[in-house]
């Protein structure tokens, strides 16, 4: 896979993001391939999350965004506003879920439709059968965990290219961290997601490589399994110990 | 209890144009976190648009099926003015609130002062169709058809709006950019084409209470409209400042506690209750505002 | 003598200036009627040097601490009525009724600070404008005959000392009115370069930040509340003395948004950029309206004429004009050019005077947009 010419489906250079005065991401740069899955790793109030708002226009931010889609056309997302960069094939879903409370899980899932996309109720229904039956209730009065459903199915209505997930199992109890993880395993066979997640054993299942981000800044990217065995250089890095669950 | 009677219909009369201002200003602040300042001016044009058309528009005139041509004139032309404004003045400052108020404060200066420099600082008298003149025995009270024109209006205004939000993409869209909108972009809609809608729906509404209100205080003066605002904003602010439904509560309330203790205590004192009611709601709740569209 | 020290200078060669400038003759075409040392000419210089000093008082709070009242009307006015009352109706000195006015703008703010300041945000704005309207409401009720209504409150000259009193003596209440100028500039120069005025600049920048720090961003902003409302009666009082009565329409909400246009048009946070924007805010008022009632535009065709005889809708069109393209006002555009001039940006340093609503976007846009707390980082 390494070996190929392809151009990498998302390129940040030199991204730079302010806001309030604080200076956040200070010259981010990094590559996201076509395909698997990428983990983004980080100690709290690294910059994760505001690299995924960055790609996204959701935040204001200087340097350069380049997006190469299968039509292989590339796309500067920097400049964009937030709905276009999206109608790329971008999807999100935040770090807090940011499910509409008071809307109905059906009324969440049709505002997630994409004109320019197919829309797969029928995938999601088969991979969250609650969400079916619990379709007619407030988003706000679920549980977490079917929160986070809502969320991920939001990603996998449309026909995405990439899949921005921030924290997925972040507050997940350990049963339901396991069944998001097998549902972004299998969602990963077809689309290419970049997951930012603290739980290492998550990440040591799924992602194929890793980046981690250290006060604004790439401090070090390659194959997750390699950073997953280098136990000094994990904590290093991230500050836990790569036997731990959660941070 | 005739005089009961006859206020509290007056008060839901009050309530009506209360509310067909105040919701319009909360589904603006609701949805793009702008609070309106020429709000009012939209209701000064809807009312000038709707004499004047009642005067030269042909076909249109102050009785019958004329009478509503020229209302529906007066509110076409305060909901393309507010179109307008949203295109033009309001959507180039995108997500810079300050501006944005700032902005509709340079605009409901000037609006009214264009309309008073057009027709004049005094005020004109309203034509009325002449039924809503005459008087309906309630309860032993004779209460002026007019009230139950207002209150029948936003009747139909609050039953229209919560169909519309809840039953429309529009409509799921707006209820959604209230509680997240930098989410509903996230989702690949262009919220801004709801900010326009929004901004029409509530110079229509507010156009609309140009028209009644001056049906109901028998002329037209350009200030009225920054008059009534205060008032609707209040009423905003009691409601939860973007709730519908928390919006037509708080109009009823405001506009019954305004008549009653106009009448019970003495004049002005009605107009003292109402904003000891918003400190009261204020204190009780200060977090209470919820933003939940319903 | 380097460049710093020289700008230190140039309040006190203004105020200068302005202090001698009644010993001059000298005719201006165009700007003025009369001479400059016309009673005319020196009334309207000294009610655009009042205003200046209330357009101030309002820049302390939004400007400097990023509290965006709709109320600032109710102090002003709170303090011309209150210094009448104590004149013409209950026959006080002069100075028992300063000391009254002073009371009340102390008092008042002090009462409608501790409750408005309580939510933040547009519903602070709410209930200064609430409150405000209470004012307006009272005013016009004429409760026992005290307001005047509509007609507003003629003062009894009896009480207030002769050199106050007739149109020879117009050039003392221009210097009051200059005095009073003077006070705020130094008031707020003093309170904005204290501790607590670097409290209320971090209240601006982020109000999280300051609770973080362990500070009641409360109380530094009642203080600061406290502090505009009394500067604001005492322009009031000042307003009273010049034009020899109390009007109504001070107490209305036109007249806050009024601030709210001199001190964006100057540029919020800059001081001189508040004096220069009340000041010309006020002068353009009166001009403007000598300008509509002139034969040169009452002769104009309908289409220019119209527009022409409002002054409101040209300072209203001004205004959107300015926040469009004149971000910061005159002080912003002042200080773009001087960077332009040096030939270099601004460093890291603090947001330059005068262009604060930039810098507010974030804040107070936040704060406008409550309902959506999930913007940020």
């Amino acid at each position: 896979m390494s070996g190929t010419v392809t151009p990498p489906l998302l390129r940040m250079s030199d991204v730079h993001v302010r806001l309030s005065g604080s200076h956040i991401l200070q010259g981010v740069d990094l590559t996201v391939r076509r395909g698997g899955v990428t983990a983004l790793l980080g100690r709290n109030g690294a910059g994760k999350t505001t690299t995924v708002k960055a790609v996204l226009g959701l935040v204001p931010s200087t340097g350069t965004i380049e997006f190469t889609g299968s039509d292989g056309r590339n796309q500067r997302l920097s400049g964009r506003r937030t709905h276009e960069i999206v109608r790329h094939g971008i999807g999100y879903a935040p770090e807090d879920r940011e499910v509409f409370g008071g809307l109905t899980v059906a009324e969440n899932l049709t505002l997630a439709e994409r004109r320019n996309s197919p829309h797969h109720h029928d995938r999601v229904y088969e991979l969250f059968p609650e969400l079916k039956q619990r379709s007619r209730q407030l988003a706000g009065t679920l549980s977490g965990g079917q929160q986070q459903m809502v969320a991920i199915a939001r990603l996998l209505l449309n026909d995405n290219q990439l899949l921005l997930i921030d924290e997925p199992t972040k507050g997940l109890a350990p049963l339901l961290v396991a069944e998001v993880a097998e549902v972004l395993a299998r969602a990963a066979e077809e689309v290419t997601i970049l997951l930012v997640e603290q739980n290492l054993t998550v990440v040591r299942r799924m992602a194929d490589d890793a980046i981690v981000v250290d006060q604004g800044r790439i401090a070090w990217s390659g194959p997750a399994p390699e950073l997953m065995a280098d136990a000094d250089r994990t904590r290093e890095l991230l500050g836990v110990a790569t036997t731990g669950g959660h941070a | 209890m005739s005089t009961v009677v006859l206020l509290t219909i007056t008060g839901l009369g009050l309530a009506a144009l209360y509310f067909l201002v105040a919701s319009g200003l909360s589904l603006i602040f609701g949805l793009m976190g702008v609070l309106n300042f020429a709000h009012g001016a939209f209701l000064t044009i809807g009312a000038y648009g709707t004499w004047w058309a009642s005067d030269h528009l042909p076909g249109a005139g102050s009785t019958g099926w004329g009478f509503v041509l020229a209302v529906v004139f007066g509110v076409a032309v305060g909901t393309a003015v507010a179109a307008l404004i949203e295109l033009a003045l309001i959507r180039p400052l995108y997500e810079r609130h300050i501006e944005q108020v700032l902005v509709t404060v340079g605009l409901s200066l000037a609006l009214v002062a264009l309309v008073r420099a057009t027709w004049g600082a005094d005020p004109h008298p309203f034509p009325r169709p002449e039924w809503t003149q005459r008087t309906t025995s309630v309860l032993g009270a004779n209460v002026p058809n007019d009230r139950f024109l207002l209150i029948g209006s936003a009747v139909v205004v609050l039953v229209a709006v919560l169909a519309f939000l809840r039953f429309t993409r529009f409509g799921l869209i707006i209820r959604a950019g209230v509680e997240n909108r930098s989410m509903v972009t996230a989702l690949g809609i262009d919220v801004r084409r709801a900010f326009t809608l929004v901004f029409a729906i509530g110079g229509a509404f507010a156009a609309l209470a140009g028209a009644l209100g001056g049906i109901y205080l028998g002329s037209i003066s350009p200030g009225q409209g920054t008059s009534l605002l205060i008032f609707a904003f209040i009423v905003v602010v009691i409601g939860g400042m973007s709730s519908i439904t928390g919006t037509a509560v708080a109009a009823v309330l405001v506009g019954l506690v305004q008549q009653f203790a106009n009448y019970y205590a003495a004049s002005g004192v009605g107009d003292l209750s109402v904003v000891l009611l918003l400190a009261a709601v204020l204190l009780a709740r200060p977090s209470g505002l919820t933003a939940r569209l319903a | 003598m380097n460049r710093i020290s020289l700008r230190r200078l140039v309040p006190l060669v203004v105020f200068a200036v302005l202090a001698v400038l009644p010993y001059s003759t000298l005719q201006l075409p165009g700007l003025f009627d009369g001479v400059l040392n016309s009673p005319g000419t020196l009334q309207l210089l000294a009610l655009c040097l009042i205003f200046g000093g209330v357009a101030l008082s309002y820049d302390l709070l939004f400007g400097f601490t990023g509290l965006l009242s709709f109320g600032h009307a109710l102090y002003f006015a709170a303090g011309t009525y209150a210094a009448n009352l104590a004149l013409t109706e209950l026959g006080w000195g002069l100075g028992a009724a300063l000391a009254l006015t002073t009371a009340v703008g102390i008092v008042l703010p002090l009462l409608v600070g501790a409750v408005a300041l309580r939510v933040s945000g547009i519903a602070f704005s709410m209930v200064t404008l609430a409150t405000a309207q209470v004012g307006s409401i009272i005013v016009l009720q004429d409760p026992g005959g005290l307001t005047g209504g509509e007609e507003g409150l003629a003062l009894d000259r009896d009480q207030v000392p002769d050199a106050f009193v007739g149109v020879l003596n117009t050039v003392n209440l221009y210097w009051l009115a200059l005095a009073y100028l003077v006070l705020v500039y130094v008031v707020v120069t003093w309170v904005t370069g204290s501790r607590a005025g670097k409290v209320w600049q971090a209240i601006r920048e982020n109000e999280g930040r300051v609770e973080v720090l362990g500070l009641q961003p409360y109380r530094f902003k009642l203080l600061v509340f406290v502090i505009a409302g009394l500067l604001a009666a005492l322009g009031g009082i000042t307003h009273l003395l010049l034009l020899g009565g109390s009007t109504p329409r001070t107490t209305t909400s036109d007249f806050t948004l009024g601030l709210l246009v001199m001190v964006v048009l100057g540029g919020a946070g800059s001081r001189w950029g508040a004096v220069v924007g009340g000041v010309l805010y006020t002068y353009l008022d009166s001009r403007l309206t000598d300008l509509a009632n002139s034969p040169a535009v009452q002769d104009l065709p309908g289409w220019l004429r119209v527009p022409l005889s409002e002054p409101l809708f040209l300072l209203g069109t001004l205004f959107i004009l300015v926040v469009f393209f004149v971000p910061g006002g005159i002080a912003g555009l002042v200080d773009r050019l001087r960077e332009r001039r040096a030939g270099r940006r601004s460093g890291g340093g603090g947001p330059a005077p005068g262009r604060v609503v930039e810098q507010l976007r974030e804040q107070v846009g936040a704060g406008l947009g409550g309902a959506n707390p999930r913007d940020g980082v």
